[in-house]
């Protein structure tokens, strides 16, 4: 179920402007990683050329490797919709189908591999993923109505276990609970805790004290101005990090003397 | 009534010119279409009152004289719906979502163009190129599938039935309904679309699982728009078609049914006395139809319309 992930030298450029610029991180299998960093510094970017998300804007590619397992993701011949299938992705903002019901949006995913899925089958990965993403008790009488129609953490909720139902091998988190409340930020915090037990988790956040509670490790990007590439600064224990970084740029972020 | 009055002391705000004149303007501007549209249908109603209840000099009464009309200005205009919609559809999904920029940009261009030729020309193209283009196709039709209701022989020896009008009428509302399909099927959220893709969705089903159910309704309200202009298309109708008057399926016949507008643009000149009151009949057959279509296409929008999604 879980993977590692090694990213080899990585630089991702949008057409002809370099956006990042070689990093190398390795990624343990369920182990929670943090990626932090002024705003404009990649870290988004990063964490979406761990599924090739990046792709969708037109003249993205990248130079350098990504291996999940060993395996290279931008290998010849890989085709990025499989990548997807593989390694799940969460949004900054909730997104759930709007025109789909809460159960048919946590089928959406499964759907589209195996489409003569029986009901009660459906029915069994309905309850498990929305348990798995501690949904399922507010919202087990009502799977039928609109994912729309659930508050703004039950529908982050809603996407994770949208996520989870196609069991991919890593969960990337986008800074899941910028558009959430501190109570259903807490919910979500608790949330990755547990899908620690079973997932690699790579999440993007502003909130430094998220980035300390939940991850395991912790990379620092930042960028030296307007029109650079973004650079990862230093990646390690999250404990050092917050404690003892080696790298005073770090320190002066995660002691908020700048950014 | 426990409503306080607002105090009488307050003093008003003072009325600013430009406002005063911004609202007479807009205000008159608003009364003017009610006033137009009342204009029109108190027309239609007083003139074809005496069609409606007088005698008519030769049919039995002013329904069964209006019936094969309105039939084949519905079947015409269904026809022509049948072809251009999942034509317009799928050139918007094109434009929007599978062909390069500069391409696209090209593209929804000339549709937008497609749609400021004037009937007029549709029909002499109709005439000169459609019909004979596709008489040997209809004989074909008629020989192999005539045992087919849509194809029973004889076929048309000019070509000029009412599939090649319908297939002029498509080609005519397709720009409208394509320009309309692009510009919602840009605005789907692109968080919607990413979550399909982040899924491991295909493109095709990133479209089935995104943007179709968020275009739902405007697809449908571009359509109907479209359906307006094939029901009251006069010229091209006209021009095209070779009508008998009959209320008839057959596709590729000689036999064929005229519509409301093109019956009125062709009988107009000549018409007097009684006959002027049926024809202007007729066309308040066509405003009820249009009217009922408008009406069912605003409840069908009113049910499908899905908030944002955000």
């Amino acid at each position: 179920m879980s993977k590692r992930i090694e990213v080899n030298d990585l630089d991702v450029y949008y057409g002809s402007f370099k956006a990042v610029e070689g990093v190398s991180v390795e990624i343990e299998p369920r182990s929670v990683t943090a990626f932090i960093g002024p705003s404009g510094c990649g870290k988004s970017t990063v964490l979406r050329t761990l599924n090739r998300m990046h792709e969708v804007i037109a003249g993205a590619w990248v130079d350098g490797e990504v291996l999940l397992d060993g395996a290279n993701l931008y290998g010849p011949g890989v085709d990025p919709v499989n990548v997807r299938r593989q390694i799940g992705m969460v949004f900054q903002r909730p997104n759930p189908f709007p025109t789909m019901s809460i159960r048919e949006n946590v089928l959406a995913g499964v759907l589209l591999n195996n489409r003569r899925m029986s009901r009660s089958d459906q029915d069994d990965l309905v309850e498990r993923s929305l348990r798995g993403a501690n949904l399922w008790n507010e919202v087990k009488d009502r799977l039928n109505i609109p994912g729309s129609g659930l508050s703004g953490g039950q529908q982050q909720r809603l996407c994770i276990a949208r996520a989870i139902a196609v069991s991919p091998d890593v969960l990337l988190m986008d800074e899941p609970c910028s558009a959430l409340d501190p109570i259903s930020t807490l919910a979500i915090e608790d949330l990755i805790e547990e899908l620690k037990q079973e997932y690699t988790i790579v999440i993007v956040t502003h909130n430094m004290q998220q980035a300390s509670r939940v991850s395991d490790k912790t990379a620092f990007f930042n960028i030296a101005g307007t029109g650079k590439p973004g650079k990862l600064i230093e990646f390690g224990e999250t404990t050092k990090m917050f404690s003892n970084p080696s790298v005073q740029a770090t320190e002066d972020y995660v002691s908020g003397r700048f950014g | 009534m426990t409503t306080a009055a607002p105090p009488a002391t307050r003093t008003a705000a003072p009325n600013r010119p430009a406002d005063v004149i911004f609202k007479a303007v807009s205000t008159t501007a608003g009364v003017l279409i009610l006033v137009a549209l009342a204009g029109v249908a108190i027309f239609l109603v007083a003139q074809a009152v005496p069609a409606i209840i007088g005698p008519l000099p030769e049919d039995d009464s002013f329904l069964a004289w209006v019936w094969p009309l309105t039939f084949g200005t519905l079947w015409s205009a269904f026809l022509a719906m049948l072809m251009a919609v999942p034509v317009a559809i799928a050139i918007a999904l094109f434009i929007t979502h599978f062909a390069p920029r500069r391409l696209a940009m090209g593209l929804g261009y000339l549709v937008d163009l497609l749609a400021a030729i004037p009937s007029v020309i549709y029909g002499l193209w109709g005439i000169a190129v459609l019909a004979p283009f596709l008489q040997p196709s209809y004989v074909w039709l008629a020989q192999n599938l005539g045992w087919l209701p849509l194809f029973t022989p004889p076929a048309s020896g000019t070509g000029r039935t009412v599939l090649t009008a319908s297939i002029v009428l498509a080609v005519m509302v397709l720009p409208i309904i394509t320009a309309l399909c692009r510009e919602i099927f840009l605005q789907t959220p692109r968080l919607n679309e990413e979550a399909a893709l982040a899924l491991g969705a295909t493109r095709w089903e990133m479209i089935t699982m995104a943007v179709l159910p968020h275009g739902r309704s405007g697809i449908i309200a571009s359509s109907i728009l479209g359906l307006g202009r094939a029901l009251g298309e006069t010229m091209a109708v006209a021009m095209v078609l070779a009508s008998s008057g009959a209320v008839t399926f057959v596709l590729v016949g000689s036999q064929n049914p005229s519509t409301i507008a093109a019956n009125i643009a062709l009988r107009f000149p000549e018409a007097h006395g009684l006959t002027v009151n049926m024809l202007i009949g007729s066309g308040l057959v066509l405003f009820a139809i249009t009217l009922i279509v408008n009406a069912v296409s605003r409840i069908i929008i009113a049910k499908t319309t899905v908030d944002g999604g955000r």
